[in-house]
Parts: structure tokens; C-alpha cells; sequence
């Protein structure tokens, strides 16, 4: 029988960093794709990756089990996604307020032409979808993602964001509205 | 007759909303069965955004960057880095003694005669209960997603399937321990969860509506899941008593 995040977490609280291997061997790939699908870039990802493992290793010791410890780490991964959207913005606004002449050529380019991780979309749903997505907002985003493709109930999901159920829920009603609006046309004219 | 909100079809599609109103509503109204089928399809082309997969040594590669940053931590962080694969089996030994002695503990308290002992087993004691207490969370969820799973439909149940597996071992151990000590409550109400895992574990990849059908009404008619929610809670109850007291006794 496996050893249960609950008795692996209390070795790590212990001081066992083989049990806390096995909750990163365990929990990597669904917070990869938590990352993804909140970033949209694979090497975000990895990154958010590893900074939820670090935050979550540094904080071990106030886990005290009231959610379980994988809801516990999307709440981290949520968050670290979260900060890194926001640097991200930060450093797209700085560039177009850049100078023309001091900005990078190659820089630009993401916006006309995708990136590798873009081109993986290779359907023109698949693009609608990762553009509605980017465009949401940090909550409706997050809201979403943990509802839609996590399966967390919204209870869960406020937990998890630190807000209340009804705000969990506002933001998934709007981002759904978002979505179908956007994807609606599509959709029919596919049927 | 009111037609259900655009809110309303959402958390049913979820499953946050399984009123039979809605259910009701839906199979009388065609104007919301068309704004429902709209809503469905778009949100299952929303299933389409792929994610890149990562192999089943992803868990491991993440290690390996990892554990280089992990600075030292308390004690013992050496001593156990490297566990080969044996060692799992002795790590669930020592799970069972610790639900052994939790029970016991819980049954025979004159086993502990000193302070030190007492508060050994009160620490054990917690962290079995949040054990006990996520090993229904875990089944519940489970059962959630099934009952709250659209009706009328196939349903992929792969991930449910191979969470059921590893929720029948634990929860075999859990039920034998709970009967040893005489705990007739836990034990009855795990006795009966038994079964409906095992036909999770042991079913198809995949539901037919009629089978997902079956399943949902063994599910219903026994009544599980509203045992392990009162169950579930009256042992998170008793953890947080065990919290309290260890804070109150600490301070």
C-alpha cells in the first residue's frame, strides 16, 4: 500500500525529506498541468512547478491538515501562477512604454507570431480557448481552471483563493460567459 | 413558467447544483434543454485547449531540481533521502501499527501511564484521525463526482476508477482495525463504503449511462454517502478537540 499524503506529510513535518520526495514525485504532473493551463507556457509552468514545491517545503510546518495537503498545494500553485502572470504583465507594459527604437525586435514578436507553446495548439478551437483564457481575469482565470479542468467544487475553489464561495462563483459564471461568447460562433458553425 | 438562469445551468453542469427542479425543469422545457445543449457544447470544446504531457518520471526529474535548493530543515533530513522501493512495505506495516495503536489508544486510555506517553499517543492519535478523516474526504469526492456526473451520458471513469483502488486497501485497513477495537459505528459505516469502491476499482475505464445509472442508485439507496459526510465530520470533530487540549496543555 502506498503511503498516504496524510502520514507522508507528518514524516516531512518530521523532518523525513524522502516522504516529502514522494509528495513531489506524486503531485508534479497534475500541478504542471494546473500551471499550463494557467499560464499558457510550458517553461512558466516548470517554473511554477518548482516554486509551489519550494514555497510548500518552506511552510511545511503550517500545514495542519484542515484541507487536504493537494488542495493545500494548488492553493501555493494558484497563487505562484498568479504572481507570475502579474510579472509578466509588468514587463509587457514596460516594454510598450519603451522608446520605440529601445525595443527589443524579438521581443514583440510573441504577439503576431505564437509562440512554440502556442503552435502546439494546433486546432483553431484549441487557440480560441487559450485566447479566451488570456484574456479573463486573474480570478475568473483561476476560478475557472480549478472548476473546469481541476473538477474542485466551489466551496473548494474559495478555500483555495482565500475568498468566498460566492465570489468563486461569480468569477466562474463570468469567465463562462466570456467563454461562450467568444467560442459560441465557432461552436455552431461547426455543428 | 420560469425559465433557469444562465447561473443555474452552469452549476448543474458542474454538478453543483443537482436539484431535481432543475433536472425537472430541464427534461419539460425545450427552450432551456436548447440553452443547456449550447452551454454543453461549449464548454466541452473548452476541453479541447491542449496541455502538454509529461511522462511518468516527470515526479522525478522535478526532484532532482529540486532537492539541490532544499536547504536543512530540523533534523533527520539526511537520514532518510534515498528510500528503495522495500521500504514502502515497512511503511505501511508502521501505518497499521499506528491505527492499531491509535484505537487502542482510544479504547484502552489506562495503556499510557505517563505524561509523556499520553501525549505521544494524543500527537498519534491526531494524525491518525486526520488520516481516517481524509480517507473519507478522498471517498467522498469520489462519489460526488459520480453522482453529480451528467446524467444520459458515458462517462470516462478512469481517474475514479484508480483512486477507488487505492481508497480499498486503506479502507480495508481501516475497517478491520475499527471492528478489532469495537467501534461499530466506523466499522458498519466503512463496511458498507467497502463494496461500492471495489465495484469503482474493479469496473470499466469507462460507464456506459446505464451502468453509471446502477451505480448511482446502489449508491443512493444505501444512503453512503451521507454516512461518511456525518462520520467524516464526527472525526474531524475529535481532531480538533485532540488540537485544542494539545494547544491548551502546550500554552
Amino acid at each position: 500500500m502506498e503511503l498516504s499524503d496524510t502520514v507522508a506529510v507528518a514524516q516531512a513535518q518530521a523532518g523525513d525529506s524522502g516522504a516529502f520526495r514522494v509528495l513531489v514525485e506524486r503531485h508534479s504532473r497534475n500541478l504542471f498541468r494546473l500551471a499550463f493551463r494557467m499560464t499558457g507556457q510550458q517553461e512558466d509552468a516548470e517554473d511554477v512547478v518548482q516554486e509551489t514545491f519550494l514555497r510548500a517545503y518552506k511552510q511545511l510546518a503550517k500545514f495542519d491538515g484542515r484541507a487536504s495537503f493537494g488542495t493545500w498545494l494548488y492553493r501555493i500553485a494558484a497563487n505562484c501562477s498568479l504572481d507570475l502572470i502579474r510579472a509578466r504583465k509588468r514587463r509587457n507594459e514596460q516594454q510598450e512604454a519603451a522608446p520605440e527604437d529601445a525595443r527589443d525586435e524579438t521581443q514583440s514578436l510573441p504577439d503576431a507570431a505564437p509562440a512554440p507553446d502556442r503552435l502546439a495548439l494546433s486546432s483553431e478551437v484549441g487557440r480560441q480557448v487559450a485566447a479566451v483564457l488570456d484574456g479573463l481575469s486573474e480570478m475568473e482565470r483561476t476560478a475557472f481552471v480549478l472548476r473546469h479542468y481541476e473538477g474542485m467544487c466551489i466551496d473548494e475553489i474559495g478555500r483555495a483563493l482565500g475568498v468566498q464561495p460566492n465570489a468563486a462563483k461569480h468569477s466562474i459564471f463570468r469567465a463562462v460567459q466570456k467563454l461562450r461568447r467568444a467560442l459560441e460562433p465557432l461552436v455552431s458553425s461547426a455543428v | 413558467m420560469n425559465h433557469l438562469s444562465e447561473e443555474q445551468l452552469v452549476l448543474y453542469y458542474y454538478g453543483e447544483d443537482g436539484s431535481p427542479d432543475v433536472a425537472g425543469h430541464l427534461a419539460a422545457c425545450e427552450a432551456c434543454r436548447a440553452q443547456y445543449a449550447g452551454l454543453q457544447r461549449v464548454l466541452n470544446v473548452v476541453d479541447m485547449a491542449p496541455v502538454p504531457e509529461r511522462n511518468a518520471n516527470y515526479g522525478a526529474q522535478v526532484w532532482s531540481r529540486l532537492q539541490p535548493r532544499l536547504g536543512s530543515r530540523g533534523r533527520g533530513w539526511t537520514g532518510v533521502l534515498w528510500w528503495p522501493a522495500r521500504h514502502w512495505a515497512a511503511a505501511a506495516a508502521v501505518a497499521v501499527l499506528m491505527v492499531t495503536a491509535f484505537l487502542a489508544g482510544r479504547y484502552y486510555p489506562h495503556a499510557q501511564p505517563v505524561q509523556q506517553a499520553a501525549n505521544t499517543g494524543q500527537v498519534r492519535e491526531r494524525i491518525l484521525l486526520i488520516a481516517v478523516g481524509e480517507h473519507l474526504e478522498r471517498s467522498q469526492m469520489v462519489l460526488v463526482e459520480l453522482m453529480n456526473a451528467a446524467p444520459g451520458h458515458a462517462l470516462d471513469v478512469s481517474s475514479e476508477r484508480d483512486r477507488a483502488a487505492d481508497l480499498v486497501a486503506e479502507n480495508r485497513l481501516y475497517r478491520q482495525t475499527a471492528a478489532r477495537a469495537g467501534d461499530v459505528r466506523v466499522a458498519n459505516m466503512l463496511d458498507q463504503l467497502e463494496p461500492v469502491l471495489l465495484e469503482i476499482a474493479r469496473g470499466p475505464d469507462r460507464l456506459t449511462s446505464g451502468q453509471l445509472e446502477r451505480l448511482r442508485q446502489r449508491i443512493e439507496s444505501g444512503g453512503i454517502m451521507f454516512k461518511v459526510r456525518v462520520v467524516g465530520s464526527a472525526v474531524r470533530d475529535r481532531e480538533q478537540k485532540i488540537t485544542v487540549n494539545q494547544n491548551s496543555s502546550s500554552s
